[in-house]
């Protein structure tokens, strides 16, 4: 499973949302991506890649496309 | 008018500026906190031209104007458009009180965030850590609108991997779930959060009452939420430690001070016992008699004070809690500002002081 692939089913597990829904999915967007949603989000990904996200990335991890680019910084690369 | 943005205050070290260097720094970014809401909050002018006799130069900290900390449960102060608004925390507040109600945007809620990862690191360590809640999980089970605790809890909980219940939604221990969270993180430091009257009736009297003892020697607990109830069983800080020392073998035991008015920035204690105000807070403490300022060691109204309110008017509040500054600059724990005690409610102390000119409505 591709590095993408694993990051688009964390978010679809956690908030039982649609492959088209993803694109521009920001935080609070949905009812499901509220505070305690995000806090789940961010468990399912530590665990998928295997990493301990820094307090201040999972304050500014607002959006699916944000979130690309600050695993990045973890080498954990989408394309 | 552009929003102020103290972001670079995230550069600092929470306890770096000695409280000369800090007075003139925070006083320039209150002041313009200032003119921020009296522009943005048209009640918010109202209530100064109410309450502030002379709005002439302001110096130092003791002169930016301060409203009172119930005024959010009277009114809706905001400095945000309605559209702006991310979020609502509403204070706990028992049955029959009003709850403040504090706006927030984006913004204000990222820095309350950060600004509380930096006091939290300072505590915890760089490196966020396997986490026990002393509560239950039901506490965040109605996600529309769930309490104060619940929000504290959420809050908190960004600090903490593997983040673990350890009461049922009965308030009972989850001896299960506990036992499991012990024996994956064996013999490496744990984080353990609670508000000090949950740990106390529903973790210490608990694992007391049970003869169970928890081998969390290596476990840190930030604590927070007052003292009230537990005043009223006789327990101080003192045997707040000590009982969790006897029951859990804990070493490491933090309060700390803050509220919903003031999310973020907290007081949180050192080892010798202290709270401290980080470079983002003060305190100051005024006689309730005239407001003036009140000496060390001498009791007073307690005033706070933080950069973090944008979105509303928080920045200067009168609380209506009684506290005693201990010392400027020079507690043994080495860090720089000023550092304090909270003696408890005011109220109570009104209430005993009047009660003979008031009849108590029951």
């Amino acid at each position: 499973m591709s590095n993408l692939e694993k990051y688009v089913d964390a978010f679809k597990e956690t908030f039982m949302v649609q492959d088209s829904d993803l694109s521009d999915l920001k935080y609070q967007d949905i009812e499901a991506w509220d505070s305690v949603g995000h806090m789940a989000l961010m468990a399912t990904l530590e665990e998928r890649f295997n990493v301990e996200l820094d307090i201040d990335d999972i304050i500014e991890f607002s959006s699916f496309e944000v979130g690309q680019s600050i695993l990045a910084k973890y080498n954990i690369s989408m394309s | 008018m552009n929003a102020p943005d103290f972001s670079d205050w995230l550069e600092f070290n929470p306890y770096a500026f000695s409280a000369d260097v800090k007075s003139h720094k925070l006083t320039k970014a209150l002041v313009e906190l200032t003119k921020w809401h009296s522009v943005q909050c048209e009640s918010y002018q109202k209530i100064l031209n109410v309450l502030v006799e002379n709005t002439g130069s302001v110096n130092c900290l003791e002169d930016i104007p301060f409203i009172p900390v119930r005024l959010f449960k009277e009114f809706d102060l905001l400095s945000i458009e309605s559209d702006e608004v991310f979020k609502i925390m509403t204070s706990s507040g028992t049955s029959g009180q009003q709850v403040s109600k504090i706006y927030l945007d984006r913004k204000t809620a990222a820095l309350q965030t950060k600004v509380l990862s930096r006091l939290m690191s300072d505590v915890l360590g760089k490196k966020r850590l396997p986490m026990l809640i002393i509560d239950s999980p039901s506490i965040l089970k109605n996600r529309q609108a769930f309490s104060a605790r619940g929000a504290g809890i959420l809050g908190f909980s960004m600090f903490g991997l593997n983040v673990t219940y350890a009461l049922d939604d009965s308030m009972s221990l989850d001896m299960p779930a506990i036992e499991a969270f012990l024996a994956r993180h064996h013999g490496s430091p744990v984080f353990i959060f609670g508000f000090t009257f949950v740990i106390w009736q529903h973790f210490v009297l608990s694992l007391q009452k049970k003869g169970i003892h928890l081998p969390l020697d290596k476990g840190i607990v930030v604590h927070g939420g007052g003292w009230k109830k537990l005043q009223e069983q006789s327990v101080d800080n003192d045997a707040f430690r000590h009982a969790l020392k006897s029951v859990a073998n804990v070493n490491k035991v933090v309060n700390y001070y803050g509220m919903v008015e003031q999310t973020g920035s907290l007081f949180v204690e050192c080892e010798f016992g202290h709270l401290h105000a980080p470079i983002y807070a003060d305190v100051i403490f005024r006689r309730p008699i005239d407001f003036g300022i009140a000496e060390v060691g001498e009791e007073g109204i307690i005033e706070v004070l933080s950069l973090l309110p944008c979105s509303y008017p928080g920045h200067a509040l009168l609380t209506e809690d009684l506290g005693v500054l201990l010392g400027v600059d020079d507690c043994r724990c080495q860090r720089l500002g000023k550092y304090f005690r909270v003696i408890g409610r005011l109220e109570k102390a009104e209430m005993r002081g009047c009660s003979d000119t008031y009849e108590t409505r029951t």
